[in-house]
């Protein structure tokens, strides 16, 4: 009895120096540049500060000293991961402040591509959400479908990535037929892929361990931390730019808009499945819009647009315009709009402020993934240190655009 | 959209004229713009009031205009989900003036914020972490004002022999170029009143 009595004082209660540790920035887990410094009691998270700017490039800094076109291709190096979402942005707001209506067939298009670049998206999200938990087969299936879509935005602007396609006024070129129809017959196997990445992970057990439950967002959370798109969704919000302030012409397709309930990482993974299967609807439809105005221009031929090579060869007043067009670039009057568009990973906006020249006075870009960021140490505290790339995953940040 | 812009406008005016620089509805978009001392004030009421119910922050940034006494203007995004409206409110500040964080009431605005400062240098009180967030450990200077030039002090690269990256101020082979396309009939870069005195004064 002495002798226990003895074994309990030697135990007695001692604080243990809390452990920090550096995640990232060269870990596959901080999905790009991220260093994030955790502070841990033992395995559990106590505070998370995240070090961003790693990527920073100043593209607003950039903007104010270049033509609008020329500001057009930065677009795509932001969320690199669904460039066309943000060219388009950029697009609505230019073509906002100059009161310019784009033809339908253009609108068509860049729905189509929209909707593409959503998929594109989400196909790399929930695969490499999957690969930090531990799946490691979805990603190279998911890539496989990626590398099929990368094709399409290539063969519509010859660029795989950096695509430059949506333009002030409609889109850079016209799509041929067979690449319609091509996108159709994709569109149509694409659902059997998709069943296939969800037979591998949605009843997943370890799936479902490491992500049901994890990272929860209440409704009210979701409204003071200014998330947007997914985030929102997943818990239980029925928000989606696209059916609420409807832009292009989102307004005449048929589409369902996924919601979660729990607001945990899993949800928001259902949310994205369903967004893809709903994407490609859109898709669908877009196409067959698209074969009914066939031989639509998709630009405008004003003063933002250039004029057909056709009239170059036989108008000096073409001509002129195409050089002013290339060198001066056009004017914008002076005001100062906001833009907004549902990107796949949530708003994305432009901020835009011109004084009437050519150039933008100055430019804020609202990432999506900066607010989702910021949230980090709300969601991981008291979560496992491996809770966090998970959560993480499904915030689906990319670096691009959060240190523009 | 536009009407309850309007009542939306309307009820701002009535509530707190006082506060209330102008108010313009652009581009389907209200603009308020407001006293600085009153920033908190429409804060907090932007949030709580029923009939606004902005509780999403969308962002909040500033513009430089320094020819201006009142150098920066603020902007903030509201967005109300409920009511599916969306509110810009913009307040100027004096370069050396400190505004208060609203960060009590919006937790998001903690990294907008850092990011003003940062971009602008404009502080914030009350903020529970004021540190810089996008540019380098130890960058000196805020690029987004409208004085600093778009390259930069510094350039950093890894030296071979002190086998550590060091800073080195810029160096450019070629003078960065910005071309000034405004037309001698809209700019005021040119003066022909002056122009033809001189000429005359000369002769």
């Amino acid at each position: 009895m002495a002798d226990n009595f003895q074994h309990e004082k030697n135990i007695k209660e001692s604080s243990v120096r809390n452990f920090n540790i550096n995640f990232g920035p060269q870990h596959p887990a901080a999905h790009g540049v991220l260093r994030m410094v955790l502070e841990l009691d033992g395995e559990v998270v106590d505070r998370c500060d995240p070090h961003i700017g790693l990527l920073h490039r100043g593209t607003e800094k950039l903007m104010e000293s270049r033509t609008y076109l020329q500001n057009l291709p930065y677009f795509d190096r932001l969320d690199y991961v669904a460039p066309m979402n943000q060219e388009h942005a950029w697009c609505l707001a230019i073509e906002k402040l100059l009161n310019v209506k784009i033809t339908y067939r253009a609108s068509l298009i860049r729905v189509l591509y929209s909707e593409i670049g959503r998929v594109l998206n989400h196909l790399l999200n929930i695969t490499t959400q999957a690969m930090d938990v531990g799946a490691f087969t979805p990603i190279s299936w998911g890539f496989e479908e990626r590398e099929k879509l990368m094709v399409f935005y290539e063969r519509a602007c010859g660029a795989r990535l950096h695509a430059a396609y949506f333009r002030p006024g409609g889109v850079h070129q016209d799509l041929s037929e067979q690449l319609l129809n091509d996108i159709m017959s994709w569109s149509e196997e694409f659902p059997k892929i998709v069943d296939d990445i969800e037979d591998l992970l949605t009843e997943n057990r370890i799936f479902k361990q490491r992500n049901v439950d994890i990272g929860i967002v209440n409704k009210d959370d979701a409204f003071e931390w200014g998330f947007s798109g997914v985030m929102v969704r997943g818990s239980g919000l029925a928000w989606d730019l696209r059916r609420s302030q409807p832009y292009e012409c989102y307004s005449d397709f048929d589409f369902k808009i996924p919601v979660g309930k729990n607001g945990d990482c899993y949800d928001r993974y259902l949310c994205r499945v369903w967004e893809m299967k709903e994407s490609v609807k859109i898709i669908q439809q877009s196409i067959e819009k698209l074969s009914k105005c066939m031989g639509e221009d998709v630009l405008i031929r004003g003063k933002i647009a250039p004029p057909k090579r056709s009239d170059m060869k036989k108008s000096m007043e073409s001509l002129i315009h195409h050089f002013k067009l290339y060198t001066e670039g056009f004017h914008v009057p002076k005001g100062e709009v906001y833009v907004s568009v549902e990107a796949p990973k949530g708003e994305f906006g432009v901020y835009l402020v011109s004084d009437g020249t050519n150039k933008p006075y100055r430019v804020k870009l609202r990432a999506p993934g900066f607010s989702h960021l910021a949230a980090i140490d709300y969601l991981c505290k008291g979560h496992q240190l491996a809770d966090v790339s998970a959560i993480l995953g499904s915030l689906d940040v990319v670096f691009g655009e959060i240190d523009r | 959209m536009d009407e309850s812009l309007k009542d939306l406008n309307e009820f701002l005016l009535s509530k707190c004229s006082e506060d209330i620089i102008s108010s313009v509805i652009e581009h389907n978009h209200l603009t308020i713009t407001i006293v600085f001392s009153s920033l908190e004030k429409i804060t907090s009421l932007m949030k709580i009031n029923n009939v606004c119910q902005f509780r999403t922050l969308i962002d909040i940034t500033a513009i430089d205009y320094p020819e201006q006494e009142e150098r920066f203007c603020l902007v903030y995004h509201y967005l109300s989900m409920q009511q599916n409206i969306r509110i810009r409110i913009k307040s100027f500040v004096k370069e050396e003036q400190i505004v208060p964080s609203i960060t009590n009431l919006f937790p998001s605005a903690n990294w907008f914020e850092r990011e003003v400062f940062d971009m602008y240098g404009i502080l914030f009180s009350n903020h529970p972490d004021m540190r810089r967030i996008l540019t380098d450990y130890g960058f000196q200077g805020h690029p987004l004002r409208k004085d600093f030039p778009t390259t930069g002090y510094l350039e950093l690269r890894y030296d071979q022999e002190k086998k550590k990256v060091i800073y080195e101020p810029v160096k450019l082979t070629q003078e960065y170029r910005n071309f000034d396309f405004m037309s001698p009939w809209e700019g005021e870069a040119f003066n022909f009143d002056n122009n033809d005195r001189e000429l005359e004064e000369k002769s």
